[in-house]
């Protein structure tokens, strides 16, 4: 059997737009008008209180593990550093993103590009990316957000706990794209008066990135790049975590988000790093409800969803075997149940969908 | 040339928001702004094939709710990524408690 081709701009990119799965019309479960305009109103109180503590606790974990370093005591103080700095700033970056998280604009921009530094995520190229992973979520050759490819690298998902991957295509992203290149990939989603910008932010990065190796020559220390770049990788760890968990072992080519995406009940301490993204379906089929509205959305449309997975270890009880056994059949991929007060799964396209195993 | 149609009643739309109005196998977006004034443009987002009545009005800027890109409903204006391409915008009078848009 021929192996997936996840290329955006192969064979399966063109089969998408032909078969009307490019840009199609999804499934939402049906909710009031005014019930809607009071989940999507915006407010600037919750994202502004969960802002200070996230930049509160990096320049107070920061400041401790320098101060402290290069004694070992600095270690726990450099993971919590990283867990702000490389999985909080993930979800900061998403929901900024989409402009959500805060009721005032500059507020929304502001955290947006500093959680795309943190991440090592070009603001402008991956804005559009996200869009097109909305538009088109898990569709082969269209979405460029796809993370656990058919069969699943395994290798490569878990060299991205520590970020090593990611940074390394992040890196060469940024340098292409500092010398003035946009890869033919980008261009099929990122519009031409979009690319200069995406250069310049590039620019401004590899300015940083340079100053801070300077720091670290000049004092003969790593210091620098444990508190710049460095986070990024020890503490990616726990967005990767939820991360696979959004899409991992569910269906591909679908226009219903409750067969490609998953909810999981997660702990408070993992739902404040995640920004309750852990609603995932919920959040892919009302992209405009903000992050801390999540919660009431789920209540309010549970009745039509799959029952969501308890607990991030149960989310990967579910999700893990479901790699290993894409590993020998690629077309493998979990269905779950729906309530009997749900509406059935999209029947559409379906057929040139992978068949389902159970 | 002007084509004036009787698209709603004043009431049909709440202060702040929009409703869509098709016409002539096209779709219209209705506002109501806070200042109680009225406001149409074209019903589809100039990014992808999204119905702007679904989204959300906030002062004067509509934003879509496929991608949450804002324009500005009483000029157009697109305000920035992911939407780059302006939406048109239509004259409104409103008569009688009645309101009209100009599709000519």
């Amino acid at each position: 059997m021929a192996k997936r081709d996840y290329s955006l701009i192969g064979p399966n990119a063109s089969r998408a737009v032909e078969t009307g799965l490019a840009s199609a019309e999804w499934y939402h479960t049906d909710i009031s008008r005014k019930e809607m305009k009071a989940l999507m109103k915006r407010s600037d109180g919750p994202a502004i209180r969960d802002t200070i503590i996230w930049l509160g606790g990096m320049a107070v974990f920061a400041g401790a593990a320098a101060w402290l370093w290069p004694s070992l005591w600095s270690i726990p103080l450099f993971l919590a550093y990283g867990v702000l700095y490389g999985s909080a700033g993930d979800s900061r970056w998403h929901e900024c993103g989409h402009g959500t998280a805060f009721k005032t604009r500059w507020m929304n921009d502001a955290v947006y590009q500093i959680a795309s530094f943190t991440m090592m995520r070009n603001p402008v190229t991956w804005r559009w990316s996200h869009a097109r992973h909305h538009t088109d979520t898990i569709i082969v050759g269209r979405d460029p957000e796809i993370v656990a490819m058919r069969p699943p690298d395994l290798l490569r998902l878990a060299l991205n706990f520590f970020g090593i991957l990611d940074v390394w295509h992040a890196v060469i992203d940024m340098a292409r794209n500092a010398a003035g290149i946009i890869s033919a990939e980008e261009k099929t989603f990122v519009p031409e008066q979009e690319q200069p910008k995406a250069i310049f932010v590039a620019r401004i990065w590899v300015a940083i990135y340079a100053a801070t190796a300077a720091v670290a020559v000049y004092t003969g220390s790593i210091l620098p790049f444990l508190l710049i770049g460095g986070p990024r990788l020890y503490g990616a760890w726990h967005h990767v975590m939820t991360g696979l968990l959004q899409h991992g072992g569910l269906a591909e080519d679908v226009t219903d988000h409750r067969l490609n995406s998953r909810t999981v009940h997660m702990n408070p301490v993992s739902r404040f790093i995640y920004w309750n993204m852990n609603y995932h379906v919920e959040h892919h089929m009302f992209p405009m409800v903000p992050y801390h509205a999540l919660p009431k959305l789920h209540e309010m449309i549970k009745h039509d969803l799959p029952a969501p997975n308890t607990s991030i270890l149960d989310g990967y009880r579910e999700m893990f075997p479901a790699f290993l056994r894409q590993l020998r059949y690629e077309d493998y991929f979990i269905k779950r149940e729906l309530p009997p007060t749900a509406k059935p799964y999209r029947a559409e396209f379906h057929d040139v969908a992978p068949q389902a195993a159970e | 040339m002007s084509e004036w149609v009787d698209a709603c009643a004043v009431d049909d739309v709440e202060e702040e928001d929009l409703i869509r109005f098709d016409h002539d196998g096209k779709t219209f977006a209705i506002y109501r702004s806070p200042d109680d004034d009225f406001f149409a443009t074209d019903g589809i987002c100039t990014h992808e094939h999204a119905l702007l009545a679904d989204g959300l009005v906030m002062d004067y800027i509509i934003e879509c709710p496929k991608h949450n890109g804002r324009f500005d409903y009483r000029t157009g204006e697109a305000k920035g990524a992911p939407v780059c391409v302006n939406l048109k915008t239509y004259p409104v009078k409103v008569e009688d408690g009645r309101v009209f848009i100009d599709v000519g």
